[in-house]
């Protein structure tokens, strides 16, 4: 078999670039599986002998003697926030871009567009004002009250997915229902919804994913361990003295670990998100 | 085309959503410039407004300077290098390789991955070792394969700081670039290519001559997203490095939450806001304006 020139160079950038992707997830993965004894910064690139999961433990369960609390508790947290927070966001996303395709109005269209900038403002800019309005609703600090601002904060892109997904689906359809008297609702309900599955697909692994991986909402929403999402506590943990750094990265491998999941099963409608993010259809 | 009739109802539906934008975003972002004139920099609420003096003091602040600078370089390496390594990525993928869906998988991987999490693995990939443990990270990497240059001191160097956040960054993004012009080539007909090869044209000329435009606007979208993602970075400096030696890994959201929320110098915190808000505005109203524009 003959290999040219330009392909054996192909293979070869290829090489050299996977090198880079696959580094960190090596070291988060071979790290992660060396026992104690065998942890140490400067045989960090060596393969582990043997399987251990001890970080992984003492990175789930904390420890008191050491001094820190495991991610345990704040994995249950996110799982918490993140699912009524995507179901939620996707619903009202599904009724938002319904709307603005099927049911457009007199500046619809500039209102999708100002819907759309909220995507990308730097929440910096509306963080303090969030502070104060979450204290006085008397949800600051709490779950429900991250989930009201993830719900919030994901309504443009849930809408602009549904919106750019709609608009593929012939209005004609639409018009025929109409014809046969059904109203606004029973579309919805018995038209667009049952064609939605893609759809919510997207919507809703964009929305598990970024709600999941947020770090600055959860660190300045719910600063109180109890109901601290887990990249917070991840953080935390990572900042601590006290803590190993084969504990730090056994904690970054289960924090990422839901997402990837995702990523590996669900990662055709990642893919599809992810383009949709920047505005393309 | 749409519906007729039925006017309200679908009006009211889309209303909560309206108000909670309204309020949650607009309202807010007017809060905040307001607050950025007053002279609340205590932990209660002072609304005595001083005008733009908040600005006129971030703007002589020494950290707030470095920041603004530490932004740019990070943007320029962090979007030129996501651009360059994701065309490179992409045209290499399109080649009728073996194992296309493994490399494309691998290399989008990273985009799963939260902020928090890189920053953790690279702090200690990039912890450039002591004396006493030597040579650990990838500078041990280096030492071992022979790339002895390319050992440093990474983001603990004032001279590299918020550079070698860059490098991380870079990794979780280049794939995102890659998948984006994927796509796009995957788009440009085959027969494009096919004719401009009859006519004799060569492999360089096709890629200048036909590949290039129709990828522009794929860059300049990429640009758009790729430089508001960098001016807004704080998760993954904040995980990684912290503010660094001298400030050389510091950029304004970092500023923004110290200032507020270790400070309790809410005006000033607003002011670094408002100055975010307005850097990103540059860029994305006149996209969303065009894109709009283009579908009306």
């Amino acid at each position: 078999m003959k290999i040219s020139v330009t392909r054996l160079l192909i293979y070869i950038m290829l090489a050299i670039f996977t090198i880079f992707y696959i580094i960190p997830m090596y070291i988060m993965v071979v790290t992660g599986m060396k026992s104690f004894a065998e942890v140490s910064l400067d045989t960090m690139w060596n393969l582990p002998f043997s399987l251990n999961f001890n970080s992984f433990n003492l990175a789930w369960l904390g420890s008191t003697k050491g001094g820190f609390r495991g991610l345990s508790g704040s994995f249950l947290n996110s799982v918490f926030l993140v699912i009524p927070a995507t179901v939620i966001s996707a619903l009202l996303g599904s009724l938002n871009g319904y709307v603005l395709t099927k049911w457009r109005f007199y500046g619809s269209d500039l209102i999708f567009t100002m819907i759309l900038f909220g995507m990308f403002i730097p929440y910096q800019s509306i963080i303090i004002p969030l502070v104060l309005t979450l204290q006085k609703l008397h949800v600051y600090g709490t779950i429900p009250g991250l989930i009201l601002v993830h719900v919030i904060y994901g309504l443009p892109i849930s809408t602009l997915i549904f919106r750019n997904y709609y608009i593929t689906v012939p209005t004609e359809m639409v018009e025929a229902s109409k014809i046969d008297g059904a109203n606004f609702l029973g579309i919805y309900r018995w038209v667009i919804f049952p064609l939605s599955t893609p759809g919510f697909a997207v919507a809703m692994i964009w929305q598990f994913t970024s709600i999941w991986n947020d770090f600055l909402f959860g660190l300045i929403v719910t600063p109180n361990p109890a109901s601290q999402p887990i990249t917070v506590a991840l953080n935390n943990l990572a900042g601590s003295y006290f803590v190993q750094w084969n504990v730090q990265i056994a904690g970054a491998l289960l924090t990422v670990l839901p997402p990837i999941l995702v990523y590996i099963f669900l990662g055709r409608f990642f893919l599809k998100g992810l383009l949709q993010g920047s505005l393309k259809g | 085309m749409q519906i007729k009739g039925d006017k309200w109802t679908p009006i009211l539906f889309i209303t909560p959503s309206i108000v909670a934008v309204g309020i949650f975003i607009y309202g807010f972002i007017g809060w905040t410039g307001f607050i950025s004139f007053t002279k609340w920099n205590d932990v209660i609420p002072d609304y005595t407004r001083v005008g733009f003096e908040n600005y006129r003091k971030l703007f002589a602040n020494m950290r707030f300077q470095i920041d603004l600078h530490n932004t740019l370089v990070f943007t320029v390496i962090f979007v030129t290098s996501c651009l360059l390594i994701g065309l490179l990525l992409a045209i290499l993928i399109d080649q009728r390789i073996k194992g296309e869906g493994i490399f494309r998988n691998l290399f989008l991987l990273p985009m799963a991955f939260s902020f928090v999490v890189s920053g953790v693995i690279w702090h200690w990939l990039f912890n450039p070792g002591s004396i006493q443990l030597g040579n650990i990270g990838v500078n041990q990497l280096f030492e071992k394969v022979g790339l002895n240059f390319l050992i440093c001191g990474w983001y603990t160097d004032p001279n590299i700081g918020i550079k070698a956040v860059a490098v991380a960054a870079i990794w979780q993004f280049s794939g995102y670039t890659m998948a984006l012009y994927l796509a796009g080539l995957r788009g440009i007909p085959l027969e494009l290519r096919e004719a401009a090869s009859i006519d004799g044209a060569d492999q360089f000329q096709i890629f200048y001559y036909i590949l290039l435009p129709f990828l522009r606007p794929i860059t300049f979208g990429a640009i758009i997203i790729l430089g508001h993602i960098s001016l807004k970075i704080f998760d993954l400096v904040m995980a990684m490095t912290g503010s660094g030696p001298a400030f050389s890994c510091d950029v304004p959201a970092l500023f923004m939450y110290d200032t507020t929320f270790r400070g309790n110098n809410f005006a000033r915190g607003a002011s670094i806001a408002i100055i975010l808000l307005l850097l990103v505005s540059l860029l994305i109203i006149p996209y969303l304006i065009t894109t709009f524009r283009k579908e009306a």
